[in-house]
């Protein structure tokens, strides 16, 4: 194990598979000389060299097109999006070509592609560059989308996604790059996709968090154990396909359940969650399931209204407390 | 440029120095923690801005980019309210809710800066349709960046301006590169303007560091589009001084030799431009110089006194009708 930073997490991710496959390139805005706007491709282009990191003219639909027609004769491209807000601009490429070749081919062509980079609430950077971009992808059939939280996540749910041999969605965030942890240092380490994890083991409530809100979360936890309130925290990880078992086996435990999305609630991903909680564990539960989500509204400039569109630690104490004490 | 008068020499000039003055306490404020850092300033290019905007009417239509200040300024916006925007305040632009890629002023025609690369240019060509519609001979000009003509849409919006003969102005401020991208390597043109006749539009190419050229070549296609002429495309040949945005240079990273920032410098129309005056003996710049700070400052005190937007009016204005209850959560 050695410890660092959830930036370096990913970028060793990066540097073990270009390692291992010659297949795997990196491309993107930015990517080689200037090493990522967000320092995760680091050290790759002097390592790898220019034909396997691409640094492109901004163009996300161009060059996620350019990605799934190399995926289609078998390499296995990373793409970085400099930030997952300009996904939306290769929206097209994502949703109507790699997301349904393998289907709409007849299973002729799979498109193991990777398109990763920050997303979700930033700081100060305003509604266009700060807002919960998985929402657009989860919803896809076709695609897989992860939300590693951790460094050893992040190292292990990359490795696995460039492993895939589908279209993954790998969103990372601006506000954990510099969050340190205990990585494994095995170059084949990976994490599964689609495998939920127990944080933190509790036996009151469960509390499903992803990103900074899982962190958020364990905060609220730590103050509610002192008053003798025993929170589970479960981190899903892996968005689609979703690990349903762990949550709902949490929840069979628990009998009670708070959903928390940083995001706007409306079709949110804490609907969804709170909905297969109660088809599957309607009877386990002691009283109804309490979503904390996002404000309905586009993130805010102003530092003051910012700290308000997400859910703080008292919103997200408050409705576990309401789902305890029901 | 016989016709331009003394009025509008010295306007040039209090226009670049406005800009070039108001980035420097950007940067500053940034540093002081008050604004946040990831503004793009336009110190270096203000010949364009002002070129272009005062080769147009208060009713004429621009569309702006991320590295917005200097359009905005050069269009005639109001340096208290972009400062309290800036700062997050509710008497800023947008009420706070937008900072320093998304001020508008609708009533100048300014449609916007935008955090999206390209994504301005489209709406240009709206504004320029809705003027024709409408039988007015209204202009739209579309800022841009070099980057930014890599971009899908852009290369949209010539096209749709160029076949419904649109009154566009297409203002190309390559100033070298995208962040760290050298257009040298993002496209093998010399010339972005020779991209314009594929189109089926003039492209003419101009010295953005001379705010005469600028004015010059911009008041030439904006007349031609006024006139029902169609879209013309203008590249102004440029440079940015600083890093790519205000937080760059903590970032220690280098991608153009002093050299060539040197080069630039020489050429720096904020040096250029008043020894001209000067010696025409048009004015004594120092007298706009004095004006434009104490403009400045009270922009500043204007920004800090102003209070915070109210957490209450957070959720107002989201949709144009409002219905009780609306937008709270679980609608
Ligand atoms: C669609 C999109 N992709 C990427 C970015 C990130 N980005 C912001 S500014 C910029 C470079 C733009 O270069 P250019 O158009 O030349 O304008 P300049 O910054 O030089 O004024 C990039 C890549 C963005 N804002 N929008
Ligand atoms: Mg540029």
């Amino acid at each position: 194990m050695a410890v660092m930073t959830y930036r370096e997490a990913l970028n060793l991710a990066l540097r073990e598979e270009m390692r291992r496959d010659p297949r795997v390139f990196v491309m993107g805005e930015e990517v080689g000389l200037y090493e990522g706007a967000y320092r995760v491709t680091q050290g790759l282009l002097k390592e790898f060299g220019e034909k396997r990191v691409v640094d492109t003219p901004i163009c996300e639909s161009g060059f996620t097109g350019v990605g799934v027609g190399a995926a289609m004769l078998g390499l296995r491209p990373v793409l970085e999006m400099m930030t997952f807000n300009f996904a939306i601009l290769a929206l097209d490429q994502i949703v109507n070509t790699a997301a349904k070749m393998l289907y709409m081919s007849g299973g002729q062509y799979n498109i193991p592609l990777v398109v990763r980079g920050p997303g979700g609430p930033a700081a100060q950077l305003a509604a266009q560059h700060s807002q919960s971009m998985e929402t657009y992808f989860y919803h896809v059939p076709g695609l897989k989308v992860v939300r590693p939280s951790t460094p050893a996540d992040a190292k292990g749910l990359l490795k696995s996604a460039i492993r895939d041999e589908n279209p993954v969605i790998f969103i990372e965030s601006e506000t954990l790059y510099a969050v340190k942890g205990e990585v494994p240092d095995d170059p084949d380490f990976t994490i599964p996709l689609g495998q939920a994890i127990v944080r933190r083991e509790g036996t009151d409530v469960t509390v499903v968090a992803y990103m900074g809100m899982m962190y958020r979360a364990m905060e609220v936890a730590e103050e509610l154990a002192r008053e003798g309130m025993s929170v589970e925290i479960v981190d899903p990880r892996t968005l689609r396909p979703m690990d349903t078992q762990t949550i709902v086996s949490s929840v069979r435990k628990t009998h009670r359940a708070v959903v928390i999305e940083a995001g706007a609630g409306f079709a949110g991903m804490g609907s969804e969650i709170l909905s297969f909680i109660t088809e599957q564990a309607f009877d386990d539960l002691d009283a109804p399931v309490e979503r904390v989500t996002g404000e309905n509204a586009p993130m805010p400039y102003a530092r003051n209204l910012e700290l308000l569109k997400t859910p703080s630690k008292a919103k997200i104490a408050a409705a576990i407390r309401k789902v305890c004490n029901a | 440029m016989g016709e331009l008068t003394q009025d509008q020499f010295v306007g040039f000039y209090r226009t670049m120095r406005t800009i070039r003055r108001f980035e420097q306490r950007v940067v500053e404020l940034v540093n002081r923690n008050d604004i946040p850092g990831a503004a793009h300033e336009y110190v270096g290019e203000e010949a364009v801005a002002t070129g272009v905007c005062h080769a147009l009417r208060p009713d004429d239509v621009i569309t702006s980019t991320h590295r917005g200040h200097g359009h905005i300024l050069a269009k005639g916006g109001d340096p208290r309210r972009m400062m309290a925007e800036l700062m997050g305040k509710s008497t800023g632009y947008n009420r706070g809710r937008g900072g320093s890629m998304h001020i508008a002023d609708l009533e100048l025609g300014i449609f916007g800066a935008n955090g999206i690369v390209g994504a301005g240019a489209p709406i240009a060509c709206g504004a320029a349709m809705a003027a024709k519609l409408k039988g007015r001979d209204g202009v739209a000009v579309s800022f841009f960046g070099d980057g930014a003509t890599n971009q899908g849409v852009l290369l949209e919006a010539l096209n749709l301006a160029a076949i419904w003969k649109l009154p566009v102005v297409f203002v190309c401020e390559n100033n070298g590169y995208a962040i760290s991208a050298s257009i040298r390597e993002m496209s093998p043109l010399q010339r972005l303007a020779d991209r314009a006749p594929a189109f089926g539009m003039p492209g003419d190419s101009v010295d953005g560091m001379d705010v005469l050229a600028v004015h010059e070549g911009a008041s030439r296609v904006v007349a031609r589009a006024r006139a029902g002429g169609g879209p013309s495309f203008l590249e102004c040949l440029t440079y940015r001084f600083v890093g790519h945005f205000t937080a760059e240079k903590a970032l220690g990273i280098k991608y153009r030799s002093d050299e060539e920032i040197e080069e630039w410098r020489q050429r720096d129309p904020l040096v250029t431009y008043p020894a001209w005056l000067r010696e025409r003996g048009i004015c004594d710049p120092a007298r706009v110089d004095a004006e434009v700070e104490a403009v400045l400052e009270e922009a500043v005190a204007f920004a800090r006194q102003s209070p915070l937007p109210a957490p209450e009016e957070a959720l107002d204005g989201m949709y144009a009708t409002t219905y009780p209850g609306l937008p709270a959560r679980g609608w």
